[in-house]
């Protein structure tokens, strides 16, 4: 982004230093009587020990301005801090170097290593991608999990989260996607850049380590905020991640893979500083731009066109007492591409991976599947397996209230159709790979357990040929 | 902009809202530029000496004491030839120009005019020198698109003598087309005309709504009709299908031109419509769909103050296309991320909250939007109207929250829908149960008289079918469907027919994807037929079993995929062979 006209004056008063503050209030300082302060402008602020922590600028007025400080303001005394502005909007510095590295929220290394070598400076906001510059993405991603490549196809350039709870394994199946997810005839891995917003520290190491056993750590750049750092730093974290992502993508004909963990430590942050401004919150306290924030994060993905490279995005978030329209999933699902949705009481059952059969959706997945991209008889055969678990879904309903035995022979024929459907199809090891072949394979071995006339969304030929075998 | 004149300095920065000092001369809603990055801005509020401006472009940078430029007119839209068939964002800058410019991003303080300044249109005059005419006048016509005959209007508030046109021939849009006169003054005409888009542009007179837009789609079309000039909303929560519903209406509908607004929502979704709507071709004219369409993105990572503005740029644009004669429909999706931008600027301005946060004026503006709907009589004599289809997001899928409960009372047709059937994949997921359309009575007749005198019966039978089934289901639920006698087994097993094999309709399905009035009118007939008198023949002695075993039925079930819109005779074979089976069956029974 170009910086506002610099006059040498303005280079001055930039290198101006202030000392002591007028203010603190959690992760914010507040400044009085200051030289212009440009609106996002990047603060550092240096503590009584000298250590320089780093923030931008949210608010500048003549009277005052607002800083949020991203090291959070633990230690920081009012007399004894020590505030320089930049005169610049936060920028990254970026390079292929980072991969294979481990980097705190704001992208300074962590694992002991030296920091990489940058070969571009990016702004960690990004900007808005011109919608006609943008390549409507269509190549299937084969994850090897029959009820994403079946049911929910993940399509490269795509936005698709888990909607998980706490204590399901989401951190599983997000590694195992991202071990085994490969676009067929191809064998350019995905680059992995992994955002930890707030979660454990053994959450991180899981992921550490799942990623070294499939020995793709070089590939990794890891960006940590974790739930002992200043809650503030996650407000940051994605968008260092995401900045790297867009170099990788669109600078270095990539193909990204971002996996960002907890997008709720993430939204709750954020709510944690509008709430200390003093902002009218909209649901649940949350702030009302809540919406617009979320999607300058998710929208950062995508295809361009002429460039190779593309950024697939894997937010997972944990629903707050599991509910789907507690303002974090909600309005995340009304900018994803689709969800893939948890089901605890699948989960209960053994059921890995306890993917929601109904409410999990992939809205690109109808471009990306088919003849010529999975098997011709793809798109029908997920549509009839949908349409026969929900009238499962109906039964079990029905059952429940009037018991088993007063069901119709047929409905009796969909609950085992249910069973399988549930076992052999949804069910797999954490290490199974299935090609999309063995997915559809299966899923006609499930259908068989239903009769013929009940498979209105298949054409006859397709009976004849997959079902009839 | 070199004319422009320094208005004053900015104080504070938040956000997109700016505080202006020291204003001695700007105007309420004056289009205005900040700082020497030259950001689009426009005032919203002039108090004392401060004005807010809300800025359309990221404000990054910008600093108190920043200068702050007015241009003297109102934020407005430049009207003309060469709006069809192009990509704009909210404040009406050409998407592929800027890309021209910046490439992947939308870098700040791009102006790029809306109107391409070196087309040249082909003008054929139609008003002759010394005609007295008045605002919204006819000058003549451009022949924009293959199928779209652009007018050439007199602004709205022009009138005089045409003291001279020019003659018929390539004209840029900045060349004066013709000079008319007002007393002493002259003015210079051109083949656009600027419009402020928070001004709905004036018509003669209202006309009563008798005519439906037909959508191709058929729950719309046959149980919940809108009319040309109607208002509709269409409130779901995520994913259960407002941006598909809002797209097969863009692509099928009969209207002239389709205003397409995407307001906060996905930039996959717009580049969706980018490459596919060149590639579709219009039933009724052969043409390509894009030669109908207007598009306006403010992907939901663009700035939220143009979010606010681009429901204004595309009702305005629809309204100069009606001016002339065209029937326009306007799709915003979602008009409740336009509320929520007008809820956060509201925030930023820190002005007291009502519902929600959401200011206190936010039915008003609904309203105001709704309003600039309607089947008109235009200045220049014509009839032309805007339809608007208004996509809406509640959160948590909830209809009790503010914007849904203010839209439905300034909209007159409502398309609910259902997070159920959704998730059942039956789509479109519009409950037949929560929709209404008002239209309907003024609808029946237009569908009695062009297309079937059978429709509106057919229709009731069909509705109260579909309200007995839910009774029925009740009591299923207690005791299981076995328990029921087939009479009323029968009542779940047709709607289950109706549901599957004309309410639900895929959208990615060449033949279903849209269904001509006759295939609706004559599909619906066959399944009343069905049900009429298959329940004649369950009283008979008939059995469920058999009716459903009748060779007809798989054909009743795949009607939909099987017949196309330009042959339908095959629905009239379908339906003599049910005629014909019935009568077998009942013969055995008799
Ligand atoms: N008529 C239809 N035919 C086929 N599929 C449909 C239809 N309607 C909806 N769908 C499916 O549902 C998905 C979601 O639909 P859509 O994008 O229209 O939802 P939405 O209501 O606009 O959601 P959001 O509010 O998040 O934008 C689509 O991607 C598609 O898979
Ligand atoms: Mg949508």
């Amino acid at each position: 982004m170009p910086s506002t006209g610099k006059s040498k004056e303005k280079a001055l008063l930039h290198g101006r230093e202030y000392i002591g503050v007028d203010k603190i209030d959690g992760p914010l300082i507040f400044i009085r009587n200051t030289h212009p302060v440009g609106y996002r402008e990047l603060v550092e602020c240096v503590d009584a020990k000298g250590a320089v922590r780093l923030g931008i600028v949210l608010e500048t007025s003549k009277e005052m301005v607002v800083a949020q400080i991203f090291e959070g303001t633990s230690g920081l005394t009012m007399p004894d801090t020590r505030v320089r502005f930049s005169g610049e909007p936060l920028t990254i510095s970026v390079s292929e170097e980072m991969l294979g590295r481990v980097f705190n929220g704001l992208g300074h290394p962590i694992d002991g290593g030296a920091p990489p070598r940058g070969d571009l400076e990016m702004d960690a906001n990004g900007m808005a991608i011109n919608p006609t510059a943008r390549q409507y993405p269509r190549d299937f991603i084969q994850t090897g999990i029959s009820t994403i490549d079946g049911m929910n196809t993940l399509i490269r350039g795509q936005k698709l989260p888990i909607f998980s709870g706490n204590g399901l394994p989401h951190n599983e199946l997000a590694a195992q996607i991202a071990r085994q997810s490969k676009i067929r005839g191809s064998d350019t891995g995905f680059a992995v850049v992994f955002a930890a917003m707030g979660v454990k520290h053994d959450v991180a190491r899981f992921f550490t380590r799942s990623f070294e056993e499939s020995g793709v750590l070089e590939n990794v750049a890891l960006f940590l905020s974790l739930a002992d750092d200043p809650s503030i730093e996650r407000l940051i974290t994605p968008r260092t991640a995401l900045t790297l992502a867009e170099y990788l993508a669109f600078e270095r004909d990539m193909h990204v893979l971002v996996i960002m963990t907890d997008m709720t430590n993430y939204c709750e942050s954020l709510r944690e500083i509008s709430t200390i401004r003093g902002e009218i919150p909209s649901r649940k306290g949350y702030p009302g731009y809540l919406y617009s924030d979320l999607a300058e994060l998710y929208e950062r993905s995508g295809m361009i066109k002429e460039h190779k490279g593309s950024i697939t995005s894997l937010p997972i978030l944990t629903m707050p007492n599991d509910d789907i329209s507690h303002p974090i999933p909600d309005l995340s699902g009304y900018i994803t591409e689709g969800q893939i949705v948890f089901e605890r009481e699948m989960d209960g059952r053994g059921i890995y991976p306890p993917i929601a059969g109904l409410p999990s959706l992939s809205r690109l997945m109808k471009d990306g599947i088919g003849e010529g991209m999975t098997r011709e008889d793809h798109p029908h055969l997920a549509s009839q397996l949908f349409a026969a678990y929900s009238y499962v879904k109906d039964v079990r309903n029905l059952a429940s209230v009037i018991g088993e035995e007063e069901l119709t022979p047929l409905d009796h024929i969909y609950l085992d159709f249910g069973k399988e459907f549930e076992q052999r199809f949804v069910s797999q090891r954490k290490d199974e790979d299935r090609s999309i072949e063995q997915t559809l394979d299966i899923g006609w071995e499930v259908l068989r357990v239903l009769p013929v006339e009940e498979l209105h969304r298949i054409t006859e030929e397709e009976i004849e040929k997959f079902y009839g075998k | 902009m070199k004319n422009d004149r320094i208005i004053g300095q900015v104080k504070r920065v938040n956000g997109p809202v700016i505080e202006v000092m020291g204003i001695t001369d700007a105007m309420m809603y004056e289009l205005v530029r900040v700082s020497d990055e030259n950001l689009i801005g426009e005032i919203i509020k002039l108090e004392n000496e401060t004005a807010i401006v809300q800025v359309y472009e990221n404000t990054t940078g910008i600093a108190p004491g920043d200068p702050v430029y007015g241009a003297g007119i109102e934020l407005s839209l430049e009207l003309g030839p060469g709006m069809i068939g192009t990509i704009y964002d909210g404040i009406q800058r050409p998407l592929e120009e800027i890309r021209k410019i910046s490439e992947i991003y939308i870098e700040r303080g791009i102006s790029v005019p809306s109107l391409n300044r070196d087309t040249k249109w082909h003008f054929i005059p139609t008003a002759k020198a010394g005609e007295r005419i008045t605002g919204g006048a006819i000058l003549g016509t451009v022949q924009e698109t293959e199928r779209i005959k652009h007018k050439i209007l007199v602004p709205p508030e022009e009138r005089g003598v045409i003291e001279s046109i020019v003659a018929e021939g390539e004209y840029t849009v900045e060349e004066p087309i013709a000079i008319i006169r007002r007393g002493e003054e002259t003015k210079e005409l051109t083949l656009m005309h600027r419009w402020p888009i928070r001004v709905s542009r004036p018509v003669k007179q209202r006309l009563p709504l008798d005519l439906p837009l037909i959508t191709g789609q058929r729950v719309l079309d046959t149980l919940f009709p809108v009319a040309k000039g109607g208002t509709v909303a269409i409130p779901g929560g995520f994913g259960t299908g407002k941006t598909m519903a809002q797209q097969a209406i863009a692509k099928w509908c009969d209207a002239d031109i389709i205003v397409y607004i995407g307001c906060g929502e996905r930039g996959n979704e717009i580049t969706d419509v980018l490459t596919e709507f060149p590639k579709l071709v219009d039933p009724r004219t052969g043409r390509s769909l894009m030669e109908r369409t207007i598009l306006i993105a403010n992907t939901s990572n663009m700035p939220v103050s143009a979010r606010e503005a681009s429901i204004y740029t595309g009702i305005t644009m629809a309204e100069y296309y009606r001016d002339q004669g065209f029937h326009v429909a306007v799709m915003a999706d979602s008009t409740s991320r336009w509320a929520e931008a007008l809820r956060e600027l509201s925030g930023r301005m820190e002005e007291m909250p009502a519902e929600e946060g959401f200011p206190a004026y936010l039915p008003t503006k609904i309203a105001e939007f709704y309003e600039r709907a309607g089947y008109m009589e235009t200045l220049s004599d014509r009839t032309g109207s805007v339809t608007i289809i208004g996509a809406v997001s509640p959160p948590g899928g909830d209809f009790s929250e503010p914007v849904t409960q203010h839209t439905k009372r300034f909209i007159r047709c409502f398309w609910a829908l259902d997070r159920g059937l959704a998730n059942a994949r039956h789509y479109p997921a519009i409950s037949w149960l929560e929709s209404y359309s008002e239209y309907l009575g003024e609808m029946s007749v237009w569908w009695e008289e062009q297309v079937s005198p059978a429709w509106q019966q057919d229709r009731a039978e069909i509705m109260e079918l579909l309200h007995r089934e839910v009774r029925l289901q009740q009591v299923v639920k207690l005791v299981g469907p076995d328990a029921l006698p087939d009479t009323q087994r029968f009542v779940l097993d047709v709607c289950s027919l109706f549901k599957n094999s004309f309410l639900q309709q895929n959208s990615y399905d060449k033949i279903d994807m849209f269904s001509v009035p006759q295939k609706q009118v004559k599909m619906l007939h066959i399944i009343v037929t069905y049900w009429l008198r298959g329940s004649e023949a369950i009283k008979r002695g008939a059995t469920l079993v058999k009716l459903r075993k009748m060779k007809v039925y798989q054909d009743i079930i795949k009607m939909k995929f099987t017949v196309p819109n330009d042959d339908l005779s095959h629905l009239d074979t379908i339906e003599a062979r049910l005629e014909r089976s019935l009568s077998q069956l009942e013969s055995v029974y008799a």
